[in-house]
């Protein structure tokens, strides 16, 4: 793959690319295929870190593409912002609210996945037909205008035809980066609380000491073992909420580890009164 | 490859983009969708200006990819404003504009 790109690039990307035409034509397809599979896996899949995976993959066969179309500029554009800063963003909001939050199954209008499939695979036999019927030419052949390279004539076309648009897009952006600031400010309505008020509540909540820490006691120290207390219970409030639903959802048992942990203990101390009556028999004589 | 071929897989792209719109629940993967239209949409944009023999699709697809990340800054503030205030991501929880 990183080969094509930096075949595409070797031309400076000027209008169509110099790529091998059968060489295009296979790395199209491979590009296609993963494309469509991973943006249908996306709409499928459950887990929402799993969907901006597979938005990921992509986003990145999308740059490909761009690389042997001669845009070069736009390829590198489409992984340094899309797949690196807008979709990290996409990530750091899915684990700040939305990793435990699944996508529920219920419908709540009745039959409207059926019906939203049957619009999608409406609306694609309509654009299909309708681009079919606009007859594709091939290529044209470079223009002078390009011929000082991708980068050479975006540069100018930016800065003389659309100068305009572009000065207007960093206002926007500059508006839209204020209108984050404002939004995900939060005013504080309540005072914030001393270190009195809080140890007054720690001493009035019962439990003086921090959360035990998983796996304290047990066999592991995983983070999804729940820490065992010195009568031989366990107790839930050391394990993440979202370890929990994690394994409730992969259909695990959250305690389960834990009665193979006693279950073990209790052989190895077996095992261990059966080794010293051997080696006390073995002294004996 | 033709122009063509790459214009019908932005097709392909972009449906499955608005039909995930439709059958998500969570704000977030729907506007993931979003994110997908919008990319399918350049996909066309940059064939179209190789059909063409000019930079100008390319330029458009460049403004496309501002406005996503614009859009894409303001949105999630916005599904993060609507979290917090409704403990739920999912489309259906947020059914009055205030409160």
């Amino acid at each position: 793959m990183t080969s094509v790109f930096l075949h595409a690039l070797a031309n400076g990307g000027a209008g169509g690319t110099n790529l091998d035409p059968l060489y295009g034509k296979v790395m199209f397809w491979i590009l296609a295929v993963l494309a469509v599979s991973a943006a249908l896996a996306m709409i499928l899949v459950r887990q929402a870190v799993h969907c901006a995976l597979m938005l990921a993959v992509v986003m990145l066969s999308l740059a490909v593409m761009y690389a042997m179309e001669g845009a070069p500029f736009l390829a590198f554009v489409q992984v340094i912002v899309y797949t690196g800063a807008v979709l990290m963003l996409f990530l750091f909001v899915v684990m700040l609210i939305g990793v435990t939050s699944m996508d529920s199954l219920t419908e709540t209008i009745s039959g409207q996945r059926l019906w939203a499939g049957l619009a999608g695979v409406g609306f694609a036999v309509l654009l299909v037909v309708g681009i079919g019927h606009a007859a594709i030419g091939t290529a044209a052949p470079v223009t002078s205008a390009q011929n000082t390279g991708n980068l050479t004539g975006l540069a100018k076309l930016i800065f003389t035809t659309y100068v305009y648009p572009f000065e207007i897009t960093s206002a926007l952006l500059i508006t839209a980066a204020l209108g984050a600031m404002v939004l995900a400010h939060r005013e504080r309505t309540s005072p914030k609380p001393t270190q009195r008020d809080i140890a007054r509540r720690k001493i009035e909540s019962g439990q003086v000491a921090p959360e035990p820490p998983p796996g304290v006691y047990a066999l592991h120290n995983a983070v999804d073992m729940p820490a065992m207390l010195p009568d031989g219970s366990t107790t839930d409030r050391s394990v993440s909420a979202a370890v929990v639903q994690r394994d409730v959802q992969l259909g695990r048992d959250p305690q389960g580890r834990i009665t193979a942990d006693l279950a073990a203990e209790a052989r190895i101390e077996s095992e261990r009164q059966i080794e010293a009556g051997a080696a006390g028999k073995g002294e004996a004589p | 490859m033709s122009p063509a071929a790459y214009v019908f897989l932005a097709v392909i792209l972009f449906v499955i983009g608005a039909i995930g719109v439709l059958i998500r629940r969570n704000a977030i993967l729907i506007f993931m969708s979003v994110e997908l239209m919008l990319n399918a949409c350049n996909l066309a944009f940059v064939s179209f200006a190789r059909l063409h023999g000019n930079l100008d699709g390319q330029v458009v697809a460049f403004f496309v990819m501002v406005v996503a990340a614009a859009e894409v800054v303001v949105g999630l503030a916005i599904l993060m404003a609507i979290y917090r205030a409704r403990r739920s991501a999912s489309v259906d929880d947020a059914n009055l504009l205030k409160y």
